[in-house]
């Protein structure tokens, strides 16, 4: 493959594009949600996606790896696969959801994205795990305002259709989460 | 008694003043008045299992330990160093020998003693009893099924006697699913959030509020049920249920029961061999006990801030107090401990999809009260109290179709207001006593329904 950057390898170049189409697609996931294309968000999603919000907990500097709550094991914030992402954009689109009427301001920034599998490639049926941080800012009535801040560790895969999501783990750095609830996506 | 607080729930207890959700000076007296004297769940012993396990917990505002020691017994002690308060206890969870302060290093086991005081010759001459400065030990504890309660008050009643028939109530969510005593475990880890509300509004709610099911209008037209389908709840519940609601005024508790049909008990509708699991419990929870088998769990509140969900979604939820306007709540979710690990994940992804911050269900109920707690503030409202009166006494429909239910006479058929009644006229008992004496006193004068 003819390198797209001068003086790049071919190797290198390869990374390169990888990165390019992550981290574009992390982006593009996260718009879709600002701007409540949830429906289009769904199809960013493998059908065999598994999303975990897991809980954080106090622990000790030397048990710092059971800092957080085990997939499909122990309680979460979020433990799911696509039938129940489904319902909550269904639900989201209800207009009598209370939590989300009006509407809250939202606005995810995706930043820190980090392909740690880099050799993956680009064709189909790659598979490139990534990782980044997110920051979401919810404002909504009159002075209601939250943040939330945390991690994510992602697998991605290429399909016919591009890239899509295939498992999500998003931590939120809040051991007592300091807001009422949760109605958004990480 | 004709006291300042019983002043704020009317005569006929229908009306409740604003004031009791908003004013600071009266959550700083329910700390001292209800929460260093009521029973209070601090958390299930499954999560306690070896000597040397803890887990820090609260009792209202103030943080406690609780803790297995070497006998296989429970204490409860206030999280604080008896030096000078650093806490002494800094995670949520884990096992120890020792509880040792970050701040000069006195140190205490897992019974509460004081152990390890540096400095103790140099500083004390050796002169300092540590048999006088263990850590802040509460007054009574005691296991009902599992779940562990503690109390500051040593004149307070015994948890049994406290529950009352309430217990029967408890039992759905603390009994095993076949109808056997006990076996309840709870799911590792315990959800905390943040309201801005006050508690009373939540344990209000789930005593037993059947009249708010347009909080819950967008999760019913999606369907989110066990099986996947059908409003929010499990569709035997909704298509061939009645619901009951009981209450134990004489104590402040209260909460919802499902009522089936015999021939629905044991015919859950869920696939595969989780289906086969619930439905073969069914049967054996039939043959146990009878009749009364066709009486399932919905939510209950035990006076004054520990909630529960018996049957799906199975959880135990406590308000605890932070401010007049601000709640933390800790949730935790149970199963048989001997059920297969298919039916425990099929039990947690209902009771995620439903419960919690992130719940369908539960999210809408959060944004309800933080918009009632709003309305409780200013000096405007103060004048006008919130109305309680729906199903008053009279008109409440008994439920008569299980006579030989132990708390039959409780019991009524559909949405009343009645349980929120004793449970506010139960907060002026309270508020107004100043010991346990004058509580039981005014606690036997409640005859009946309100
Ligand atoms: S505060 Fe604990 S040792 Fe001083
Ligand atoms: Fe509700």
């Amino acid at each position: 493959m003819a390198s797209p950057v001068e003086g790049a390898s071919s190797v290198e170049a390869q990374e390169m594009r990888l990165h390019f189409e992550v981290s574009q697609f992390l982006y593009k996931e996260m718009d879709l949600v600002d701007r409540r294309s949830l429906g289009e968000w769904l199809d960013l999603l493998t059908d065999d996606i598994r999303y975990f919000v897991p809980l954080m907990l106090n622990v000790p500097f030397r048990k710092w790896d059971e800092e957080t709550s085990r997939p499909q094991t122990d309680t979460a914030w979020m433990d799911e696969g696509k039938k129940t992402l489904e319902q909550r954009v269904k639900q989201l689109m209800t207009g009598v959801h209370w939590a989300e009427e009006p509407v809250s301001r939202i606005c995810h920034l995706v930043s820190n994205v980090l392909v740690k599998s880099a050799s993956a490639g680009t064709d189909v049926g790659s598979e490139a795990e990534v990782t980044s941080r997110f920051l979401i800012y919810r404002n909504r009535v009159r002075n209601e305002a939250s943040i939330i801040v945390g991690w994510r560790d992602d697998l991605l895969r290429k399909t016919e259709e591009g890239w899509k999501l295939a498992k999500r783990t998003a931590y939120i750095n809040q051991s007592t989460l300091l807001d009422k609830n949760i109605t958004t996506f990480f | 008694m004709a006291g300042e607080f019983s002043a704020m729930i009317s005569a006929k207890t229908s009306q409740v003043d604003r004031k009791i959700f908003s004013d600071e000076e009266i959550f700083r007296e329910e700390q001292r008045r209800i929460f260093a004297k009521a029973w209070i769940f601090v958390g299930h012993e499954s999560q306690i299992p070896n000597a040397g396990d803890y887990f820090l917990s609260r009792m209202g505002i103030d943080p406690v330990i609780l803790v297995r020691d070497k006998s296989g017994s429970i204490g409860v002690f206030h999280n604080s160093c008896r030096h000078r308060g650093m806490r002494v206890c800094r995670y949520d969870a884990g096992n120890t020998r020792l509880f040792t302060c970050s701040y000069h290093g006195w140190s205490f086991g897992i019974d509460g003693k004081l152990v390890g005081v540096p400095g103790m010759k140099e500083g004390y001459c050796n002169k300092l009893d540590k048999s006088e400065w263990g850590l802040i030990p509460v007054a009574k504890i005691a296991n009902y099924k599992g779940a562990i309660w503690a109390t500051w008050d040593a004149d307070a009643v015994s948890l049994e006697e406290y529950l009352g028939d309430m217990r029967y109530m408890l039992d759905l969510a603390l009994d095993s699913h076949d109808g056997t005593e006990g076996g309840s475990e709870v799911s590792i880890g315990v959800q905390k959030w943040t309201i801005p509300s006050n508690w009373k509004l939540s344990a209000e709610n789930f005593i037993g509020d059947l009249y708010h099911n347009i909080s819950h209008r967008s999760v019913d037209m999606v369907g989110i049920g066990p099986e996947g389908t059908s409003q929010r709840r499990d569709e035997g519940f909704i298509n061939n249920a009645t619901l009951v609601s009981v209450g134990f005024h004489e104590r402040g508790h209260g909460g919802i029961n499902v009522y089936l049909p015999p021939e629905y008990v044991d015919a859950r509708p869920y696939p595969g061999e989780i289906g086969e699991w619930f439905r073969a419990a069914d049967k054996a929870r039939k043959d146990r006990l009878g009749e009364n088998a066709c009486i399932l769990g919905g939510v209950g509140t035990v006076f004054p801030n520990m909630s529960f969900r018996a049957n799906q979604p199975r959880q135990i939820i406590v308000w605890n107090p932070v401010s007049a306007t601000e709640t933390e709540v800790w949730s935790w979710y149970l199963f048989d401990a001997k059920s297969p690990d298919s039916v425990k994940a099929f039990m947690r992804e209902y009771a995620l999809r439903y419960c919690g911050p992130a719940g369908m269900t539960e999210r809408d109920d959060m944004e309800n009260w933080q918009g009632a707690t709003e309305g409780s503030v200013g000096g405007v409202v103060e004048s006008f109290p919130y109305n309680y009166a729906y199903n008053l006494a009279d008109d409440e429909q008994p439920f008569e179709a299980l006579p030989n239910l132990p708390y039959a006479k409780n019991a009524v058929i559909g949405a009343t207001e009645g349980n929120a009644r004793g449970f506010y006229r139960q907060w002026s008992i309270w508020m107004d006593a100043t010991n346990w004496d004058e509580i039981r006193r005014e606690q036997m004068k409640i005859k009946g329904r309100i």
